[in-house]
């Protein structure tokens, strides 16, 4: 079934963007690597990982204006919003640091998005299934990269290790809020929407710390930090990330080419 | 009118054959038929109507392959035309054709291995020999190839090289 404009409830918009917003502001902090990054072919990756976040934030932007049937369009919802309207968790806002934070930044979304995209496949709103069908494909790949450079650093000479462990030191503080679900969200959930955030940590925990084992890496204590970007409060980096995704936009309102 | 109107089969075969004609803007050579993008051409009344299914979600080319498709249907008289996009089921390689596969390789990018992606959520990093078949080359069809680089020019390929003719080439990789 496809959920009607009037049957959209708040609850059901706000985790719809929940999902885009992570795919927009991940795709953000990764475009900047273009022309940066250490080799070329790593350049080619992070923005074709970039590339592939932005047309999932698309497909759910799009359905989410066609559902709130307000007359807003996808650009709108991507480049027209207030900070506290942005409903992504913090991790992905966080700057992009060095070549290993990005690494393991990549590991834990695409992780976390794997395990999303894989349980929204069984969404009772069709668009959505059909959009995380697609999307589970890319971020399988997107996984699999990242993996891949996490063992590597991790196992690679004194350098590349000691900036992997401050990288782990410095993010991982902020996984605890991708498995916490608000009231709202969980209102949602109980539709068919889409799964309860918690319902993806054993595995998340799970996959990465396979990953990390394998990298000769050991996550810190937990600590009773607690970031809130998908309520809306953001870190004080995001007003800057929004200013540079959103400069031409206000610049040249419905600026076209 | 002097002749009588084309019976509507005849004019879906013959944007089928149309369409054979247009290529993917980032794949010059091989067709958006031959690539499994157009997936059904229909009638709603009056109005042709394409089938359409993206490649990957952030590919530029989606919106370009939407125009030609529409100009190479208005080009021929076939107006009115439209596309919709279906998502479901996702594109996978599986549907490029056999002709398509074979104009790939003369093209001098790899086809995909039949192997499909990662279809499980295992995550396999390690050790890299021991992810994948790797491709051919489609330049001296050597199977003593290697990764270079899961992401290539576009973001349906791959970047490989061949250590027995030492060329690099690019890989259509699976999904």
């Amino acid at each position: 079934m496809n959920l009607s404009p009037s049957k959209a409830s708040q609850p059901a918009l706000r985790y719809l963007l929940r999902v885009a917003d992570t795919c927009l502001i991940h795709a953000q902090r990764l475009a900047e690597w273009c022309g940066h990054a250490p080799v070329l072919e790593e350049d080619i990756a992070l923005t074709n990982i970039a590339l592939d976040q932005i047309g999932q934030a698309r497909a759910v932007f799009a359905h989410v204006a066609a559902l709130e049937g307000a007359g807003r369009s996808e650009d709108d919802l991507a480049f027209l919003r207030i900070e506290r309207e942005y409903l992504n968790p913090t991790l992905v806002e966080l700057p992009r640091g060095d070549f290993a934070v990005t690494s393991l930044r990549n590991l834990f979304v695409a992780t976390f998005q794997t395990l999303l995209w894989s349980a929204l496949r069984d969404s009772k709103d069709s668009e959505v299934a059909a959009i995380a069908g697609k999307s589970i494909k890319e971020a399988l790949y997107h996984q699999r990269h990242a993996a891949d450079w996490c063992v590597r650093l991790g196992q690679g000479t004194e350098e590349s290790q000691r900036r992997m462990s401050a990288a782990l030191e410095l993010l991982w503080p902020y996984v605890p809020e991708l498995f916490e679900s608000s009231a709202e969200d969980l209102e949602a959930v109980h539709t068919g929407l889409g799964p309860d955030w918690s319902s993806l940590e054993g595995e998340w925990r799970q996959e990465v710390q396979r990953v990390l084992d394998e990298a000769g890496l050991a996550p810190p204590a937990p600590s009773r930090f607690r970031s809130s970007g998908r309520l809306g409060r953001h870190s004080e980096h995001m007003g800057f990330l929004l200013a540079e995704l959103q400069y031409l936009q206000r610049a040249v309102p419905e600026g076209r080419w | 009118m002097s002749h009588p109107t084309p019976s509507a089969e005849a004019r879906v075969d013959r944007a089928w054959r149309l369409l054979d004609a247009v290529p993917d803007p980032e794949v010059p050579a091989v067709s958006v038929c031959d690539l499994g993008i157009v997936r059904d051409i229909h009638h709603d009344g009056e109005v042709l109507v394409v089938v359409l299914t993206p490649t990957y979600s952030g590919c530029p080319a989606t919106e370009v392959i939407e125009a030609s498709v529409i100009k190479a249907l208005e080009d021929a008289g076939m107006a009115p035309v439209r596309t919709i996009t279906r998502r479901s089921p996702a594109w996978t390689t599986d549907w490029i054709s056999q002709k398509g596969r074979e104009q790939l390789r003369a093209y001098g990018i790899a086809p995909p291995c039949t192997e499909a992606g990662p279809t499980e959520r295992t995550v396999r990093f390690f050790p890299r020999e021991a992810v994948l078949a790797q491709p051919a080359c489609p330049r001296c069809g050597s199977s003593n190839t290697e990764r270079v680089s899961q992401f290539g020019s576009t973001a349906c390929k791959a970047l490989h090289r061949c250590l027995a003719c030492r060329e690099p080439f690019e890989y259509f990789k699976p999904i």
